[in-house]
């Protein structure tokens, strides 16, 4: 193993001396010369018509250059949806136009109706107060279940309905799950709600945008997960802007969890008004913008149904979930209550029979998408809150129940159109069972009640979909774009080598791990190594980061760019070392003749390939540089199993973590400490989902946490320290490293957890409560004992 | 924000001078600069109080009262109110170390938002709000949300507080923001005891008056048992209906008076 750490070194975060001390480099530390400043005057109203915009005012004012409005946006193109899904009756979703500005009507509270360009940003938002907006007022549906009945106002009047899809999944199976839930011995049923919650990355949304007119060039600097997916949806489908001559960079970004995926308009209009203008523009968002503007996660209102036979075995399972949409289509938003949902609820078990029916709701709220875990936190959360239910219903151990339905052979496909290849669910509820000390529960209960508390104890497992996805497989169920990713790897002439990737590191450690990847590989120091990613004119087209696919998709393209770099140094060695190809072997950094003691350093045959003096010319080309493509055979599928205590206080209805354990399978792990940041990053989300965030409207469409008065963000003492093991490991089959991918893990597996537990510590109180929709928080849990739930 | 001019007095009368004409007073700003930030005020002109000596620091007057000048932070109360432990101790867990750092005892009372900390402090103390023109009463000072009896451009440039047997604060927090949900102050005095509750009513800090003479009489937690606060006036939000900060009330006496020291 090279010395600072190849595969499996937990090397600590060599971009973490950077970030803190204040030397990143982030979106709005990039200032371009002569560059003005854009402030958006967004809508304060959920639901209306524009009847009339007076800008001569604001245009007047000292320091303004231009205002712009939906109307100088006609001839552009509508901001993309890059996933189209087909409903249960073969037809395409209902897919409304999303302009850069607001034009005709708006349609939620942050929907933008003018932008105000002018020398500094007080200007710009001084000239917004000063615009004359007629706006007329109509009903807001904000209610899902309202919004889909007859006669609802329409969010677009060119629809039919507020009805986006009704996805059934698989619809050949529909009367069979219906027969068999009408037979079974035992049907526990549960409607829930998935709470709408914002991601709030630490650094909000920025773009700049640059023209150059000595090369026609566009620039977009800009907070972005995937900087070659803005630039195709952008380039292509909004402004008609070729790819060559449109550069989009992602400098550091300061967290994204999914909400910086996505195309927003913010970053269309920067691009269109630098050219227009003539003039570089910037936008930086406050954090009310913010909450209003970034996509919001999660949102759905399920009812599942899980039938059992006499034996407790798993026979069917039926799910109708309502999924928010918001006022818009957002980049991905129609695939993550489907193909990342729907596909996943089978989870860890063996259920032969599944029908999945998802409706897709537009209402006059802000637009929903991926949110770390992105479908899958909500497919996990039902099934394992419904198997819970189910335990309790029928008196019998979670864990045995859980245990008795557990997929046990693989690879196994799935009644849901997945096939997992790998997995022991057993033995991640094996060392759950050990790192949670769950045979000390009791104690602990006996001592929570002494101290006049109640204690709880829940458990869940999960799996998920990684490591996304293969392209002519997602082509099928409605991508418009390939989902493989790229790399190159380019030695230089001394040896060290930059490593060009189409993923994006934005909190991930990439450039910690991927140098580790290579190192191995070859057989030297981590730190000759650099990565290179955020930039469209420095990087290989990659799709970017998100579904915890970077280094189970990204990183196997840097895999085999290496291996071709390998062998590309092999033959230079076999020419300096004068023996054949087959016989060259290559470790820590040295060239062999096998068998013998003839060697060459790594150094050697870099410079050999820069400086040809001694090479086959007429075998090989000089130089050391190449890229690879890799598409994914299947999705990796991560599993494992959690457990959390808590304790409810019964005067107050506050409940804190006690302990929390997470037992997961990650296949192959490159570097350990990194993993155990990612779960704890995701379980701190998770639990903030379960305990605190919501982000709730009122029926006027208003937001009423939109702020951190109101949105309860975890900190740091809301979450306890956690136990997390990452022992149990069954390699991805079908990637070289044979990882799996663990980014959204912990938001994935921890809210169940979380709730079982509450409701363990209540029922076993003697309060009746089968279930309580997130967030768990005091006055819910108390009104939960003392008025019933 | 929208532009400003600013006047650093050093002294109470010419602060209270530049506060005659329309100008805003600005004590540590964790209100007030976020106010700013999002345009909800446009005060032409501010007057920092925070260069004035006179209203700095802690000491004891010769009644034997601990006294805070107005323009004291909360982290210097938490630091040198020790001869009014909880006072110091309710000081040290008012927002952030930034808040802290930042804010300052007559900014709070001046504003009199009715989820802080300081209010309930100073009605349950029976403090003394000592201004550049008068002194009033905590009785009298407090006069519902966000309203004082304070008059425009009057300067908070003292706070008394009669140091009590027994005290202690109690904060449930709002899970957000960390303000008081409810929040409640006991302090027992040789003449009888004083709970001043924050966070609950909507007519902000309120002195429970049942609990005040059952304590009187009992200082115990079991004195409690019996009353209870009606729901009628409380708030109700995202956070907590009124029931349950009615009921919070009594909790947080309850837990009040054991933990008074």
């Amino acid at each position: 193993m090279p010395k600072d750490g190849g595969i499996g070194a937990a090397t600590p975060r060599r971009e973490d001396v950077r970030f803190l001390t204040g030397n990143g480099k982030y979106t709005d530390d990039i200032n371009v010369r002569g560059q003005a400043y854009v402030h958006f005057l967004r809508s304060d109203i959920a639901h209306a018509k524009i009847n009339g915009i007076d800008t001569s005012e604001a245009e007047k004012m000292d320091g303004v250059i231009r205002v712009f409005t939906g109307a100088d946006f006609e001839a552009v193109g509508s901001i993309p949806c890059g996933w189209q899904v087909t409903d249960r009756h073969g037809e395409a979703m209902q897919e409304p136009r999303h302009p850069v500005l607001a034009h005709g009507k708006v349609r939620h509270v942050g929907d933008p109706i003018c932008a105000i360009v002018a020398e500094t940003y007080e200007a710009a938002r001084d000239a917004a107060e000063a615009i004359d907006l007629d706006l007329e007022e109509l009903p807001a549906v904000v209610d899902m279940k309202e919004a889909v009945k007859d006669g609802a106002p329409k969010v677009h009047d060119e629809l039919t309905s507020n009805l986006c899809y009704d996805w059934g999944f698989v619809e050949d199976n529909r009367a069979a799950v219906d027969e068999a839930i009408k037979n079974a011995h035992h049907v526990t049923t549960l409607e829930l709600v998935n709470n709408r919650l914002v991601a709030n990355p630490m650094e909000p949304r920025v773009a700049v945008g640059d023209y150059d007119r000595s090369d026609e060039e566009h620039t977009l600097y800009t907070t972005s997960q995937n900087p070659h997916v803005i630039r195709l949806l952008m380039g292509a489908f909004v402004l008609g802007i070729p790819e060559h001559k449109l550069r989009v960079v992602a400098p550091d970004v300061g967290g994204g969890f999914g909400t910086k995926i996505f195309h927003y308009a913010e970053e269309a209009f920067v691009t269109f008004a630098a050219k227009e203008l003539n003039r570089p523009v910037k936008w930086t968002a406050s954090r009310s913008e913010a909450f209003m503007s970034d996509a919001h996660g999660r949102d759905h209102i399920t009812k599942i149904e899980l039938a059992l036979d006499k034996d407790n075995n798993f026979t069917a399972l039926r799910t109708e979930t309502y999924a928010n949409m918001g006022a818009y289509l957002s980049t991905f938003a129609p695939s993550v209550p489907t193909w990342l949902h729907g596909t996943l609820m089978a989870g860890n078990y063996k259920t032969p029979l599944i029908y999945v029916n998802v409706k897709a709701v537009f209402t006059n709220t802000v637009p929903v998408d991926a949110y770390r875990g992105a479908g899958r936190p909500e497919a996990t959360f039902q099934l394992e809150r419904v198997v819970d239910k189910a335990a309790r219903e029928l008196g019998v151990d979670p864990i045995a129940l859980r245990r008795q339905n557990f997929i046990t052979e693989f690879p196994y496909a799935t009644p849901v159109a997945v096939e997992y290849d790998t997995g022991d669910y057993n033995a991640t509820m094996d060392k759950l069972t050990e790192i949670a000390d769950l045979s000390g529960f009791e104690a602990r209960r006996k001592e929570s009640e002494a101290r006049g508390k109640l204690r709880g104890l829940g458990l869940n497992c999960y799996i998920e979909a990684c490591g996304i996805a293969p392209s002519n497989l997602v082509g099928q169920l409605g991508a418009r774009a390939g989902l493989y990713d790229a790399a190159t790897v380019r030695v230089n002439a001394t040896g060290s080598i930059s490593v060009m990737v189409g993923a994006h590191s934005h909190g991930q450690g990439h450039e910690t791990a991927f140098p580790q990847v290579v190192a191995d590989m070859i057989g030297i120091d981590a730190s000759q190594i650099d990565i290179v990613h955020g930039d469209t004119a420095r990087t290989p087209f990659g799709m970017g980061t998100y579904g915890s696919r970077s280094l189970a998709v990204c990183g196997s393209a840097m895999v085999k760019a290496t291996e071709k770099i390998i062998n590309k140094a092999k033959k230079i060695a076999a020419h300096l070392l004068e023996a054949s190809d087959e016989d060259i072997e290559l470790a820590d950094g040295q060239f062999t003749v096998a068998g013998t003691d003839k060697s060459v350093a790594w150094g050697d045959v870099t410079l050999a390939a820069y400086v040809p003096h001694n090479y086959p010319l007429e075998d090989i080309e000089p130089g050391l540089e190449e890229t690879a493509f890799y598409d994914p055979a299947n999705f990796t599928y991560p599993s494992g199993a959690y457990a959390c205590e808590v304790e409810v206080d019964p005067d107050t209805g506050k409940v804190t973590i006690e302990r929390f354990a997470a037992a997961d399978d990650f296949g192959n792990i490159i570097n350990p400490m990194i993993v155990s940041g990612q779960v704890h990053g995701g379980l701190a989300q998770g639990i903030g989902q379960a305990l605190l965030e919501n982000c709730a409207y009122d029926e006027d469409g208003q937001i009423l946490s939109a702020s951190y008065m109101d949105y309860a963000m975890p900190r740091a003492d809301d979450v306890p320290f956690y136990s997390v093991d990452h022992s149990c490991q069954t390699p991805c089959t079908h990637n070289p490293l044979g990882v799996k991918g663990c980014g959204e893990a912990g938001a994935i597996g921890s809210p169940p957890s979380v709730v079982n537990a509450v409701l363990d510590a209540l029922n076993a109180a003697g309060h009746d409560v089968p279930h309580l929709d997130m967030p768990l928080t005091p006055s819910k849990v108390w009104d939960a004992m003392n008025k019933g739930a | 924000m929208y532009a400003f001019d600013i006047e650093r007095p050093t002294t109470i009368a010419d602060a209270a001078k530049a506060l005659s004409g329309e100008a805003q007073a600005l004590g540590g700003g964790q209100t007030l600069i976020p106010t700013l930030k999002a345009r909800l005020a446009d005060p032409g002109t501010l007057v920092s109080l925070s260069g004035i000596s006179e209203m700095q620091g802690v000491c004891m007057s010769d009644a034997g009262e601990v006294c805070i000048g107005g323009g004291t932070t909360h982290a210097t109360v938490a630091a040198e109110a020790t001869a009014y432990p909880a006072l110091a101790e309710t000081a040290s867990h008012i927002g952030d170390p930034a808040v802290r750092n930042r804010g300052t005892i007559g900014g709070s009372l001046a504003n009199n938002d009715p989820s802080a900390c300081y209010p309930a402090a100073a009605l349950a103390s029976g403090a003394t709000i000592i201004t550049n023109a008068r002194e009033i009463a905590a009785d009298d000072y407090f006069q519902g949300m966000f309203t004082t009896a304070l008059d425009e451009g009057e300067i908070i440039t003292e706070v008394r507080f009669p140091v009590p047997e027994k005290a202690n604060y109690q904060k449930f927090v709002q899970p957000a923001s960390r303000f008081a949900l409810v929040g409640v102050y006991v302090a027992k005095y040789a003449d009888g005891v004083r709970v001043a509750v924050t966070g609950a009513s909507e007519e902000g800090v309120f002195r429970w008056t049942e609990a005040e003479a059952a304590l009187t009489s009992n200082f115990s937690a079991e004195a409690l048992d019996g009353l209870s606060v009606s729901a009628d006036g409380m708030i109700g939000d995202l956070h907590g209906s009124a029931d349950y900060r009615a009921h919070l009330v009594k909790v947080m006496t309850g837990r009040a008076v054991s933990a008074a020291a």
